[in-house]
């Protein structure tokens, strides 16, 4: 495992949490298996998703997070679900949210657990049942 | 035992507006997986779902996990149909549950 500048940073400086890039080889095999028990082997369409963390936080028992899917959430075309995974977490699955038509506007904000320097995972459900992930930076 | 709950929706909406909604729930949301002074792991007591609905119909529903901070805070959108009752809805472990509602005037 690379261990990025980012990673070595925030270890100096005691501040015990920042999510780094990792390459994907990287995200253990349990938030691996979370992930695949909600999205299969299903299409998977990259870059609609936003997700909204903050780089460096010093408490990582309250992490303000953020989950935006770009959809024009009209009766044939919207977002379906929005899933939230960590890597390093005792448990992978974060929150599982079920939106439909009615929500307007794909986006919900929330306050995490983070329990350590990682990377957080969201993956939205579409309407015609296609996935879009995306990955914290 | 009652937990406290704060509920943010408009007073006011125009039909067809896309309004915020913000909810927030005291609870200790205990992971399970910490451990006393003793050692003895402390039972997990968590909120394991959350659900709103519009006078009636259900428009969001959210599974909650361990790493849902304390006082689990949730916010989402929906679109201002018609004037109504939003009705919350969190339930958890050891048969915690707690309802909330909020009414909103669509013009």
């Amino acid at each position: 495992m690379t261990v990025s500048r980012r990673t070595v940073l925030a270890a100096i400086g005691g501040a015990g949490l920042a999510l780094a890039v990792r390459p994907a080889y990287a995200t253990p095999e349990a938030m691996k298996s979370a992930v695949r028990q909600i999205a299969g082997e299903a299409a998977v369409k990259p870059g609609k998703v936003k997700l909204d963390l903050p780089p460096l936080v010093e408490n990582g028992n309250t992490v303000a997070m953020g989950v935006m899917v770009d959809s024009p959430m009209t009766a044939k075309d919207y977002v379906k679900a929005i899933h939230v995974f960590t890597e390093k977490n005792p448990q992978a699955n974060v929150i599982s949210v079920k939106l439909g038509p009615r929500a307007g506007k794909a986006d919900i904000q929330t306050r995490v657990r983070l329990a350590d320097t990682q990377q957080v995972i969201a993956i939205c459900e579409m309407s015609d049942g296609s996935f879009c992930p995306t990955r914290s930076t | 035992m009652a937990a406290r709950t704060l509920i943010n929706v408009p007073q006011k909406a125009k039909r067809g507006e896309v309004i915020q909604i913000k909810t927030l729930i005291s609870h200790i949301m205990e992971t399970g997986f910490r451990h006393d002074n003793m050692g003895r792991s402390i039972p997990r007591d968590i909120i394991t779902s959350f659900t709103c609905t519009y006078n009636g119909e259900k428009i969001f529903e959210a599974a909650l996990y361990q790493a849902i901070a304390t006082n689990p805070f949730v916010t989402f959108h929906t679109v201002a149909v018609e004037s109504g009752t939003f009705t919350f809805q969190w339930t958890g472990d050891n048969g915690f549950t707690q309802e909330a509602s909020a009414k909103i005037t669509v013009g």
